[in-house]
């Protein structure tokens, strides 16, 4: 049995011109494995992640069947959907400042993160709290753990929002662009700390995001994802020949580092 | 380089924003047509020396001259009509409830330029954009297209100097690729001197000649844009952002 | 359908159909709303009343006759008769031009110059902005009420020092909200790029920043009215207003006073007239406020 499972999904916005659908018949499986959905803006793929967490509100609609280890999630309601999302599923956003409570000291709200889902003794929590910035690389988590928000820098933001996230030891994690809000000597170290999380406990990931080098990188299959579809689903280390020309000119959009090219190859925007 | 009189002088630059130095010791010299990249972090102080250059970040001291005039505290029109500049934020850069049309037609009425209508048209087709646009509000325009509306308004006054802050950090890469385009064939087509900030390398690869690399304030090194290629940079600093960029991979 | 769809039109060929196009969407977003088409339709009813006072009021405003004093509402007098005989629904219906009078002056004289304040405030900061926050902050302290009975009693009564003690004691509101969205405006990137333009200080306050905070002050001022046609009823009450034989509405109500409990029509009548004008007032705000404003600017 696979960890997640996603049949026919739609979700849809109603427009002046009528409903529209942002995710159009989406179908995968994932396993224990690093799944990365790629695509530009408006290709749904960050509704793909809200939508398996539930979280789009009305008037947006979700059809489809989303099967978590088999268990139905489209039927549940709203209490256990809450007692899903953190414990089974988590979710890591892209700017850690708007995700982190500017009032609450990062220890308590770790804390909270688990206390949600596990009713623990005090001094056991602040013990798993303790371990858990340990395992996000903070080198001195007494410390960081009586700090606020807004004291700490962006990468180490992440560390706190993906230790929160992590810490009642979900069975999958989706990352909506976690680094694109960082610098870049930051973002290599926050996505391999994922990385490693994922391979010790694993967990199954989704990456979405909109670099597809990095997701390439990072994770072992990929769907590339276009105005609501999937026109393209490939292991990672065969992205590089993809064969679908929407991949293909995504890849080659791209400025290379080492560029030689005096004009970098356009999109038809017609199709 | 030794052009002698180059489009941008910077010499010993340092800047305070609300008394808290945020740029020491800045000097590089930017010469006529050419490309020059700025990089860094956030925080390095890149986009604060453009703000300064323009007038935008009044407390500087040191020596600025762009196309041989000395720096300003604040914008005045002379400065306008040699440097533009184009910003990070497509969505921000447009007045929300002015059309294409009044956010081009601007600069000429400050100016007292004649023959608006010609120019406007002339200017959207110069940037790639269909004529139908002219009247769009920029909520009916997607970033691409307000970013070319952007590069449209900095070039109405056909500056020499366009001062370049993360044109396309917001943009997706297929839009990103189209802009960056339509910005090398304008400088060739115009001659324009660029002044990029950026702290995508890739993008100085394809856009420039030459780059600084920023680090806290300071600059660490200056380099050929060519030295991408093959990581071959001096300083650690610059090694380290170079390999995490993905660099040598 | 053919003037929908050129309203409508995604690609306007000029200045004129892209401004038309937006105000229809507008309009159109507004009447999706039935309490702001309620609102609407009462205003347009106060306005349409106030032009053709003469010809719906069935007699004059002063029309005395000691003979029928005091009538309870029949058919012939809708709304009954005062203490002088007078038909109180003419001068309800005559009544209408004055409060429209009021309400109109009032938003004419102490919206722009609250803006205009508030804008310049924001925009320089600096000793500018505390001086000028500081002269908004001493009115800002005193009730509303208080300070307009306070400048109408120096004024001296009537109707135009009444307008004049309302604008005075409504703009330093204005003033505030228009510097609050000033310190957003002055920072956002097309300030600066106007600035780099050559734009003068002048012209940015002027095309830029204020066009931004009017839709926010035309909200502010529809939801206001209430509140100003209350203060201005309050100080006709208070005889500090219009005065007899005016037929403002708060010196309607000040005069059924001593025979509120036998003859309630004489006050309760233009009270309904208030709360009607007023109530209309504040749907149409709501209701702009939903369309209007700038937070959800990006769904236009």
């Amino acid at each position: 049995m696979s960890l997640l499972s996603v049949e026919n999904l739609n979700v849809s916005f109603p427009t002046p011109q009528g409903r529209v659908n942002v995710v159009e018949n989406l179908s995968f499986e994932l396993g224990q494995e690093r799944l990365g959905i790629v695509g530009e803006s408006g290709s749904g793929k960050s509704m793909t992640g809200r939508a398996i967490l539930r979280l789009i509100r009305p008037p947006g609609r979700v059809d489809g069947r989303i099967l978590l280890e088999g268990a139905d999630l489209t039927g549940l309601g709203e209490r256990q959907m809450r007692a899903i999302r953190g414990a089974r599923i988590s979710m890591i956003m892209q700017d850690p400042r708007y995700s982190l409570n500017p009032v609450m000291t990062v220890g308590r709200q770790i804390e909270e993160a688990l206390w949600v889902h596990e009713r623990l003794p005090r001094r056991e929590m602040k013990a798993r709290t303790r371990q858990m910035l340990e395992a996000v690389r903070i080198n001195d988590p007494d410390r960081v753990a009586r700090m606020y928000a807004h004291e700490l820098s962006g990468g180490m933001g992440q560390r706190v929002m993906i230790a929160m996230m992590l810490i009642p030891r979900p069975r999958l994690l989706i990352a909506d662009e976690p680094t694109s809000a960082l610098d870049v000597s930051v973002q290599g170290d926050v996505l391999t700390l994922i990385d490693d999380l994922v391979r010790d406990t694993g967990m199954g990931l989704i990456l979405i995001s909109h670099d597809l080098p990095l997701v390439a990188r990072y994770c072992d299959r990929i769907l590339v994802m276009n105005s609501g579809r999937v026109v393209e689903t490939c292991r990672a280390s065969d992205l590089y020949n993809a064969t679908h020309p929407y991949t293909r000119g995504l890849l080659a959009a791209v400025p290379k580092m080492h560029e030689t090219r005096d004009w970098l190859p356009v999109m038809d925007r017609t199709t | 380089m030794t052009d002698p009189s180059p489009s941008i002088s910077l010499r010993n630059l340092d800047i305070a924003y609300g008394g808290v130095r945020v740029v020491q010791g800045v000097t590089f010299d930017v010469a006529r047509g050419e490309s020059f990249a700025l990089v860094g972090e956030s925080g390095s102080g890149k986009s604060t020396v453009l703000k300064a250059l323009c007038g935008l970040a009044p407390e500087w001291t040191g020596t600025m001259q762009v196309l041989g005039q000395p720096g300003l505290h604040r914008p005045n029109r002379a400065m306008a009509r040699r440097c533009q500049m184009v910003f990070q934020d497509p969505y921000g850069s447009l007045h929300p409830r002015k059309t294409v049309d009044a956010v081009l037609s601007e600069p000429l009425a400050i100016h007292g330029i004649g023959d608006r209508d010609e120019r406007v048209e002339q200017a959207l087709v110069d940037v790639g954009l269909d004529r139908r646009f002219r009247f769009r509000y920029p909520h009916q325009m997607s970033g691409g297209q307000r970013q070319r509306v952007a590069i449209a308004r900095a070039l109405m006054l056909e500056p020499e100097v366009m001062l370049l802050d993360e044109p396309t950090s917001a943009l997706d890469v297929s839009v990103q690729a189209e802009i960056l385009n339509l910005l090398k064939r304008l400088r060739a087509e115009r001659g324009l001197t660029y002044l990029l900030v950026t702290h995508n390398l890739p993008v100085v690869s394809f856009l420039c000649e030459r780059m600084a690399v920023m680090n806290k304030g300071r600059i660490v090194e200056i380099a050929q844009a060519t030295a991408l290629h093959d990581g071959s940079f001096t300083d650690p600093y610059s090694l380290a952002l170079y390999a995490a960029s993905g660099g040598n991979r | 359908m053919e003037m929908r769809s050129w309203l409508l039109d995604d690609s306007p060929a000029s200045r004129g159909q892209a401004a038309a196009g937006r105000a229809y969407r507008i309009g159109l977003d507004l009447m999706r709303n039935p309490l702001t088409v309620l609102g609407a339709a009462i205003i347009a009813l106060l306005v349409l009343t106030a032009i053709f006072a003469p010809w719906i009021a069935p007699e004059a405003w002063d029309g005395q006759n000691l003979e029928r004093r005091l009538l309870p509402p029949s058919a012939e007098h809708w709304m009954g008769t005062d203490q002088l005989g007078r038909d109180i629904f003419s001068r309800v219906i005559h009544g209408t031009r004055i409060t429209l009078m009021i309400v109109a002056l009032v938003a004419v004289i102490s919206a722009p110059l609250g803006l205009l304040i508030g804008a310049v405030s924001g925009y320089f900061s600096g000793w500018t902005d505390r001086i000028l926050m500081g002269v908004t902050d001493v009115f800002l302290s005193m009730p509303k009420l208080v300070l307009a009975l306070a400048f109408a009693a120096a004024l001296g009564p009537g109707i135009e020092n009444a307008i004049i003690a309302i604008a005075i004691t409504t703009w330093p509101a204005y003033a505030r909200i228009a510097r609050a969205e000033t310190l957003t405006i002055r920072n956002a990137e097309f300030t600066d790029a106007a600035r780099l333009l050559g734009a003068s200080h002048t012209r940015v306050i002027l095309r830029h920043v204020l066009p931004l905070c009017t839709s926010s002050m035309i909200i502010r001022v529809t939801l206001d009215m209430a509140g100003i046609i209350l203060t201005a009823a309050g100080l006709g009450f208070l005889g500090l207003g219009a005065q007899p034989p005016a037929p403002e509405w708060g010196a309607m109500i000040s005069g059924g006073r001593s025979f509120i409990f036998d003859q309630w029509w004489v006050s309760t009548m233009p009270g309904f007239a208030i709360i009607t004008v007023s109530l209309g007032f504040c749907f149409l705000g709501d209701g702009l406020r939903d369309v209007l404003d700038p937070k959800s600017e990006t769904k236009r």
